[in-house]
């Protein structure tokens, strides 16, 4: 198989509220970031894709305006998917593959803050049995927490309050050495236990923060990728895989998607040595660990994670960028990176990245 | 180069709302018929399960499915969640609790509001019913929320032809999402300086090209445009049609003239309408100039200026 590799990463910082900027201004710095640390110009790019989502900007057809921070003219081979950039990149990973191209830029974007994110979301569900009943995003995650709380192996995965409360905690003080966070540093554990629930059982720190934010890979193959990187994250595998739409169909407190894409994108394989997960909720994070079975030893989100900044249809892609980033300054050999799409962890993407011993 | 401002921020609200008219299918159907006549339906999967809320098509074999049963309209909590602040929209209005229900006689969960005094009311495993809405016309809000049950679990799930008279076979699902619109910078500094009734493009610095109105980048290049031009108030007609659909809520008689209007300076054309002179004399390369109604924004239409036609050759590139 071809070898496909992450070469460069970039991201804005994100904020609660960039309504100073129009999409294509907060997303193209980030594009020009990503273009100078591989030195190429918009149009050397043999394929570009992105993703958004009209529901987050109110506008149809939204990502039209954003190509003009691409350079979309002459013509250029282009694509977009209306979901998280982490698709974006599965799509333009299996145009690298088939040969058609040498190259790819991946960018996301999202701005929450001029809409009510909650509200927002909703459209996104069942539009016959569930989403006449407008319940919010928090509201579904709460619902999934409570059934890992209630789980008759609630004490094998460790999950119980304080437990969450820790995940919030270690997230947000790992996301103080992260300079785009939109929420860093928190109190200890104990101390979150104190606050007030938002919807029982999630605490706000359970919850991700809402915010504007991108976000921009470039892809290359084979020796394209070690010319423009000196340390390539290689795309060892990547799958995806969705669940059934309705909510009470599934059991809420497993992830058999996440564990089959981890499979088929050979996460099992070999250990590896730190992972990126698209956790936007706290107990979201001890159903992915259990079912990608990664030990104490794993570093597990060391950018933060979607606890610390969670810009919609952006967060994905910065899991994958964040693993790559890590392995292209020697911080990692063998990483994870999860992506999540849709209510309680109903679709999931799993890539493992590697770099070469130098 | 004139060094860009930093407008103020411009917002407004924009409201973006639309009746969304479904169709059913059979199961789903007979699924809300069935809800206006208090009558719980779900379907039987091929290996014996039922699923309630019913779909036409099995998650997990993908068999196509029509084998109607009705459950229980009592049923157990399996999972629930607190919420103390209801939202627009949310079945009750009063702080109550998400809730997963299994019905008696079904295998699935179906999610809905449970109105309870508190969070300390509401357990995993508690027993409850529908409390149906008053006046019930085939939707999902015909269940109105569950309310606290004490009985035991009973009601098997038994078949059901799913017919009715006067079946629903759609529904209408009304969407309404509140936004604040803001422009970015590149858009507002242009419609700052509309208000004032300049009109102001920004230079690529690369190809030099003079955008308006301006968006911020230069889809060309891709890169920032930032240098501010003044550019009109007259202008070019490059191209037009004649519009002979008189548009809802606007008062303008048809024929008229909709044309692309290359501002004098500017890189590109834009559009607005021409006035001042009958639709069937417009042409191209005539020479306009805006036209402003008292307390506007924005030009009302462009007129002609009396100007000789500009040359092809000076605006063949702005078509
Ligand atoms: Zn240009």
């Amino acid at each position: 198989m071809r070898e496909v590799a992450i070469v460069a990463f970039g991201q804005s910082d994100h904020r609660r509220d960039s309504a100073e900027v129009s999409e294509v201004e907060m997303l193209m710095p980030v594009l020009h970031e990503v273009l100078d640390a591989v030195g190429l110009r918009a149009g050397e790019i043999d394929f570009t894709c992105s993703g958004s989502s009209d529901y987050l900007a109110g506008r149809a057809f939204s990502f039209t305006m954003a190509l003009d921070g691409v350079g979309a003219w002459p013509p250029i081979s282009e694509s977009h998917v209306e979901m998280d950039g982490a698709w974006a990149l599965y799509e333009a990973w299996t145009r690298l593959l088939t040969g058609e191209a040498e190259t790819a830029l991946v960018y996301s974007y999202g701005k929450s803050s001029p809409g009510d994110l909650r509200e927002v979301l909703t459209r996104q569900l069942d539009p016959y049995y569930v989403a006449p009943l407008w319940p919010d995003s928090v509201s579904l995650a709460a619902l999934q927490a409570q059934a890992l709380l209630d789980a008759e192996d609630a004490e094998d995965s460790g999950a119980d309050e304080r437990a969450l409360a820790a995940v919030a905690a270690r997230s947000r003080t790992a996301a103080e050495d992260n300079p785009h966070a939109q929420v860093t540093g928190s109190p200890p554990p104990e101390a979150l236990l104190n606050e007030p629930y938002l919807v029982r059982p999630l605490r706000r720190h359970d919850c991700p923060p809402v915010g504007d934010g991108a976000a921009a890979v470039v892809l290359a193959a084979g020796d394209t990728a070690r010319r423009l990187c000196r340390r390539p994250a290689w795309i060892r595998g990547m799958d995806h895989r969705t669940e059934a739409h309705s909510l009470g169909v599934r059991d809420l407190t497993r992830s058999p998607s996440t564990r089959l894409a981890a499979e088929r994108a050979g996460a099992f394989e070999a250990p590896v040595d730190l992972a990126e997960l698209h956790a936007p909720f706290t107990s979201q994070e001890l159903i992915l660990r259990r079912e990608l079975g990664l030990g104490e030893g794993v570093r597990v989100n060391p950018s933060g994670g979607a606890l610390a900044a969670n810009p919609m249809m952006a967060a994905g892609l910065i899991r994958l960028g964040e693993a790559a980033a890590a392995i292209h300054r020697g911080a990692a050999d063998r990483a994870l990176a999860h992506a999540t799409s849709g209510p309680c962890l109903q679709q999931n993407l799993v890539a493992v990245l590697e770099g070469d011993v130098l | 180069m004139t060094p860009a401002p930093s407008p103020e921020v411009l917002q407004a609200p924009l409201v973006v709302e639309f009746p969304f008219t479904r169709s059913l299918g059979p199961v789903q159907s007979a699924f809300l018929t069935g809800l206006r006549e208090r009558t719980v339906l779900g379907v039987r999967t091929t290996d014996g399960r039922v699923l309630m809320p019913p779909v036409e098509y099995d998650p997990v074999t993908a068999d196509e499915l029509s084998d109607l049963v009705e459950v229980a309209p009592t049923g157990t909590v399996t999972t629930w969640a607190w919420n103390p602040s209801p939202r627009r929209g949310q079945p009750l209005d009063t702080p109550f609790a998400w809730v997963l229900v299994r019905l008696d006689g079904a295998d699935t969960a179906l999610l809905h509001a449970l109105d309870a005094p508190g969070p300390d009311a509401v357990r995993t495993g508690m027993r409850v019913r529908i409390r149906w809405a008053g006046e019930r016309v085939g939707a999902i809000t015909d269940i109105a929320c569950f309310e606290p049950y004490d009985g035991a679990e009973g009601g098997e799930a038994v078949p059901h032809s799913g017919e009715f008279t006067d079946p629903v076979t759609g529904i209408v699902a009304p969407a309404r999402l509140d936004y604040t619109y803001a422009p970015g910078r590149a858009q507002s500094r242009y419609l700052k300086a509309l208000a004032d009734r300049t009109t102001r493009g920004e230079r690529c610095p690369s190809c030099r090209k003079v955008y308006v109105p301006p968006r911020g980048a230069c889809p060309t290049c891709g890169v920032a445009t930032d240098e501010q031009v003044e550019v009109g108030p007259r202008g070019t007609v490059t191209t037009f049609c004649i519009v002979n659909i008189k548009a809802r809520n606007l008062d303008i008689e048809v024929p008229y003239v909709y044309a692309h209007i290359a501002l004098d300076g500017a890189g590109l054309a834009l559009h607005g309408r021409v006035g001042g002179i009958p639709y069937d004399q417009v042409r191209m390369g005539l020479r306009v100039e805006p036209v402003w109604s008292e307390d506007s924004r924005y030009p009302d239409h462009y007129r002609p200026t009396g100007e000789p036609d500009a040359d092809y050759d000076t605006y063949k590139e702005l078509l």
